[in-house]
């Protein structure tokens, strides 16, 4: 599968789908996409790059395991919902920023939220794949 | 006062840490506790006797309207003082009955468990709240009962008890939930001023069986007394404590408590006459087959609590009076019985009663202590237990009804009573002692000592009954709905029936003692009729079930998943289909379908293809690649219908499926042919009429109109109140953020999981590789 | 549409089962997922298909002003694709554990509990 074509491709379209998977994750409030496609997509470009260039060259790309994306993705989550406690609001109520960022729009704790999931969905497909080529 | 409660619960926590030091020389210092207890609860003897109610509520779950709500009257304070009072000179005889035990400090524990759950139990003022301790009770008796964990006869016995109370503890809840939706309140005490809408109620009858049946388990009431003979295999204290004296007068307790709300109705009262007579005669007739100590102690006490339950049952003022009365006497006679029982039991290593005799020239103190618990229990003036005994022949001479047949029961039993208590107290330390004995050594002052602080109560508050009259009685029948201010409790009344009936009980009484001694023949004739008794047909039940459910296990859960598939399967497409086609017949509405298009018809018939090609390749990879084009296919139709996010989503895992399938797949071994082609005919029938089924059932539900009032909701605010404008996304973020959060902790575990299965070796498996 | 789109969950459906009731552990993962895709398109189908009318409110307006497609079973069926990939992975790894214990594709071998073995 390793051919010189498909490596060097790889090389690039890493990037390009990881940025292409952030931008799905922060327009997911307005147009289709969202943490789960987002994540699924920076998955995949892993995925691709460790196929074209073998397993270790993409952790090591890495630096950490992406199991522990899992944790941080999740506690993302958790507190993005707790924050409004702090200002005598319910348990995930929404909250926002008054004025809309530039590119981004509006942001909230939604959008953390969202990025919780993002993290996470990487961290799970990340993990299964890699475990799963290891030791097959 | 929820300190109170806490204190056993915290010590036996404190215990878990602490046991190596209350396992040795100081255990005796946790009787502190129970002394400490029954101090606080004795300094409320003024108020509560001066008719004040101390009521205490600590919020729990008040969106349910359950409150830790307490509740300390008469009632409760008589309660609270023989949980704490008997459970200190319990806990004390302890210390020298189980010396150098290796888990006594375990004991203690489950004992200061139990003691707090008891306490909780009377005086909680919630329903759920007297529930939950009610249940602790049954759980920690378990332990108690099951202590001598090795012997298999003594984990059955607990099994039995907490089979039958938790059973009771199951009907408690089901009556506390059908009070609470009758009356709108747990709160006890506020039931009492609804007590006509009660009774008006034409639930009220469900309810109270439900009552009933709580305390008739827990008080050991004719059906469901036999798990308290088996209880007996518990060490002593247990008996003494839980056994007699307070957690098998927790049904008593309850039939009190509810008095007032749910009594003087005709069938409240009748039943419990009834369930209580019978009880009384029953095991009082049985007591007398025993050889066993505390199998005669056993037989009597569950006769004692027929007579309590029989007298609540008469519910006139002089019963009440009676009844409370009656539960001192009780308490302070049987458990002192116990005592003494464990004491011969723990020097001389027997507790058969035809071998014993004479003890008194070794063991001096716990004679008297026997003989005095003997003569109260028998009803012999001055003690306090012919207080007792009067007040219930006054009471039954004034029943209803039936007025003779009551009174011949109540002597009767009471005779048999009088026999009990003769043979446990006096016959063991009468007559000449056998040889076997005489090196028995004398136990020391703190297995005697509680003996006979109990034994002299029950003469000093017989001598002088204005000590408990206005402090303990009084408030008892005023917490039961009536007065009793002008009544006192006195020896003499002068000559009348009630003296002559005592009289003749005591004659009869010990003339029995004298006639019929306690024999191995008279225990082995009533062994005969074991196999009617209600044990024996539980047990049966209990056999059958298993049988059964064995049976079936066999027939349903073989080990095959196949069978699982197509037992599932054959249900759901008879069911399904018998209701469908049974009620109407499916109509397809054309107006309000959409055009097939051609683009469309092409991507459903590669769908249908796919499909096809994934089920009857013969070759693995073909089937993933194909099963990889039924994804897509999918995909384009929830591109189609509107569902951009969907078929984004599809679209990646797909992607993910079969990149993970090969990953693995070509590690695994090809197809085999394993089934013929009879299976496979079966199998696709089978399938084809599920697939049918679901198709009909589809197109039945599309005739039918929809309700989209929450997708609507959504769609209108979510961007006036989640500030976004891809609907599906917001509701997944923002208004179902929780159910989000939990769909991404699964994927999490998932993937532990995985690491797991993989990375981690599997020791067991892998060496027996 | 809806009579096409029911027809194929009706195969969906038949497929998986069918699949699930074969003997080797390959098939029936491939039942599962086939089943579970089936499930997907009921509810889909079920909350009422639209064509041409995403969930999504469209340039500055705040409000919906044309009619849309139904956003709860998408949202439903959205969280139930990327569970039901959890659950394939975790099932794949199970077989593949099973089958380097047991070795054998046969599930009828693996009737047996730790008890006999």
């Amino acid at each position: 599968m390793s051919t010189l074509i498909l490596r060097t491709a790889s090389n690039y379209l890493l990037p390009v789908l990881l940025v292409f998977s952030i931008f799905i994750l922060l327009r997911g409030h307005y147009l289709p996409g969202g943490g789960f496609v987002g994540g699924l997509i920076a998955a995949i470009a892993f995925v691709l790059h460790a196929f074209a260039n073998g397993l270790d060259d993409t952790k090591n790309l890495l630096r950490f395991h992406p199991g522990f994306l899992m944790p941080v993705g999740l506690a993302l989550a958790f507190f993005s919902g707790l924050s409004p406690i702090f200002v005598d609001q319910a348990f995930m109520t929404g909250l926002w920023f008054p004025e809309p960022f530039p590119v981004i729009g509006n942001v909230g704790s939604a959008l953390f939220f969202d990025i919780g999931v993002y993290l996470v969905v990487i961290g799970v497909t990340l993990t299964i794949i890699f475990t799963i080529s290891e030791s097959a | 006062m929820l300190t109170a409660i806490l204190l056993g619960f915290l010590f036996a926590l404190f215990l878990v840490f602490t046991g190596k030091f209350f396992r040795g020389k100081m255990a005796i210092l946790s009787a502190l506790i129970p002394a400490g207890l029954f101090a606080y609860f004795a300094s409320f003897i003024p108020k509560i006797s001066s008719g004040e109610i101390i009521s205490r509520t600590y919020q729990w779950v008040p969106a349910f309207g359950v409150d830790l709500s307490f509740k300390l009257d008469g009632l409760s304070l008589l309660f609270s003082l023989m949980i704490t009072g008997i459970g200190f000179l319990v806990f004390a005889y302890t210390a020298s009955y189980l010396r150098g035990h290796k888990y006594l400090d375990r004991f203690y524990g489950y004992l200061s468990l139990f003691m707090a759950a008891m306490l909780g139990l009377v005086l909680s003022d919630n329903l759920i709240s007297m529930f939950v301790f009610w249940e602790l009770t049954s759980i920690s008796s378990f332990f108690l009962i099951g202590f001598n964990n090795t012997n298999p006869a003594s984990r059955k016995s607990a099994l039995t008890a907490l089979g039958i109370t938790g059973f009771g503890g199951f009907s408690l809840l089901a009556g506390a939930l059908l009070l609470g939706s009758i009356s709108g309140t747990y709160s006890i005490s506020e039931m009492l001023s609804m007590k006509e809408a009660i009774a008006g109620s034409e639930y009220y009858i469900l309810a109270v069986v439900f009552i009933f049946v709580a305390a008739f388990t827990k008080s050991a009431q004719f059906p469901f007394h036999f798990w308290l003979p088996g209880a007996m295999k518990a060490p002593t204290p247990v008996s003494t404590y839980l056994h007699s004296a307070t957690m098998v007068k927790a049904g008593i307790y309850l039939l009190m408590r509810f008095t007032p709300v749910l009594g003087d109705q005709e069938f409240w009262n009748t039943t419990l006459i009834i369930v209580g007579g019978v009880t009384m005669v029953y095991s009082a007739v049985h007591a007398l087959f025993r050889t066993d100590l505390k199998g005669v102690l056993a037989y009597s006490t569950i006769s004692a609590l027929g007579i309590l339950v029989f007298l609540i049952g008469l519910g006139s003022k002089d019963a009440f009076l009676a009844a409370s009365v009656f539960i001192i006497v009780h308490a302070l006679y049987k458990a002192t019985l116990f005592l003494v029982t464990g004491i011969i039991d723990h020097q001389t290593g027997t507790r058969d009663v035809t071998k014993l005799a004479g003890l008194r020239k070794i063991m001096m103190p716990v004679a008297i202590a026997g003989i005095l618990a003997a003569i109260s229990s028998a009803g012999i003036p001055p003690t306090v237990g012919f207080l007792g005994k009067e007040l219930t022949y006054e009471a039954s001479l004034h029943a209803e009804a039936f007025t003779v047949v009551i009174v011949v029961a109540i002597v009767l039993t009471k005779i048999l009573l009088l026999w009990a208590g003769f043979v446990a107290g006096i016959k063991p330390f009468t007559g000449k002692l056998s040889e076997e004995y005489t090196n028995v050594k004398a136990p020391d002052f703190l297995m005697w000592g509680p003996a006979i602080i109990l034994a002299v109560l029950g003469l000093i508050f017989g001598i002088f009954p204005m000590i408990i009259e206005s402090a303990l009685v009084k408030p008892v029948v005023s917490a039961l709905g009536a007065d009793a201010s002008e009544y006192h409790l006195a020896l003499w009344h002068g000559f009348n029936t009630v003296l002559l009936l005592s009289a003749i009980t005591i004659a009869v009484g010990v003339l029995l003692y004298f006639l019929v001694k306690p024999s191995v023949k008279l225990e082995n004739k009533i062994g005969k009729l074991e196999f009617i008794s209600p044990k024996s047909i539980l047990e049966k039940g209990t056999h059958y079930f298993n049988v059964f459910s064995a049976f079936w296990t066999n027939v349903f859960q073989n080990g095959y998943l196949r069978n699982y598939v197509t037992t599932i399967v054959l249900f759901l497409v008879v069911l399904v289909s018998y209701i469908m086609f049974g009620s109407s017949r499916v109509v397809i509405d054309h107006t309000q379908l959409s055009q097939v298009t051609a683009y469309e018809l092409v991507v459903a018939l590669i769908l249908i293809a796919g499909v096809f090609y994934t089920v009857f390749t013969k070759s693995r990879l073909a089937a993933v690649a194909a099963m990889g084009v039924v994804g897509l296919a999918i995909c384009l139709i929830f591109v189609f219908y509107s569902a951009p996010d969907l078929a984004m989503t599809q679209f990646s895992i797909d992607t993910l499926t079969v990149i993970l399938f090969v990953l693995v797949l070509y590690r695994l071994p090809k197809y085999l042919t394993l089934s013929d082609y009879k299976m496979r005919i079966r199998d696709g029938v089978l399938s084809a009429a599920l697939g049918t089924v679901i198709c009909l059932l589809a197109l039945q539900v599309l005739a039918e109109p929809t309700n989209s009032e929450v997708g609507d909701f959504y769609a209108k605010n979510a961007y006036i109140m989640a500030k976004g404008k891809n609907v599906v996304n917001v509701i997944l973020v923002d208004f179902r953020g929780i159910d989000t959060f939990m769909e991404i902790s699964v994927l999490a575990i998932a993937a532990i999981g995985v690491f797991g299965l993989l990375k981690l070796r599997l020791k067991s498996t892998d060496r027996s590789q | 549409m809806e009579v096409l789109l029911a027809i194929i969950i009706g195969i969906l459906y038949a497929a998986g089962i069918y699949m699930m009731l074969r003997r080797s552990l390959v098939k029936l993962i491939i039942g599962i997922i086939l089943l579970g895709n089936g499930a997907n398109l009921l509810i889909f189908l079920l909350g009422r298909i639209t064509e041409g009318a995403p969930p999504i409110i469209p340039g500055e307006s705040k409000v919906f002003l044309e009619a849309y497609a139904d956003p709860v079973p998408q949202a439903l069926i959205l969280t139930a694709i990327v569970i039901s990939f959890g659950l394939q992975s975790f099932a794949i790894i199970l077989v593949k554990r099973a089958h380097k214990v047991v070795k054998t594709d046969d599930l009828d071998e693996m009737n047996a509990t730790d008890e006999d073995s």
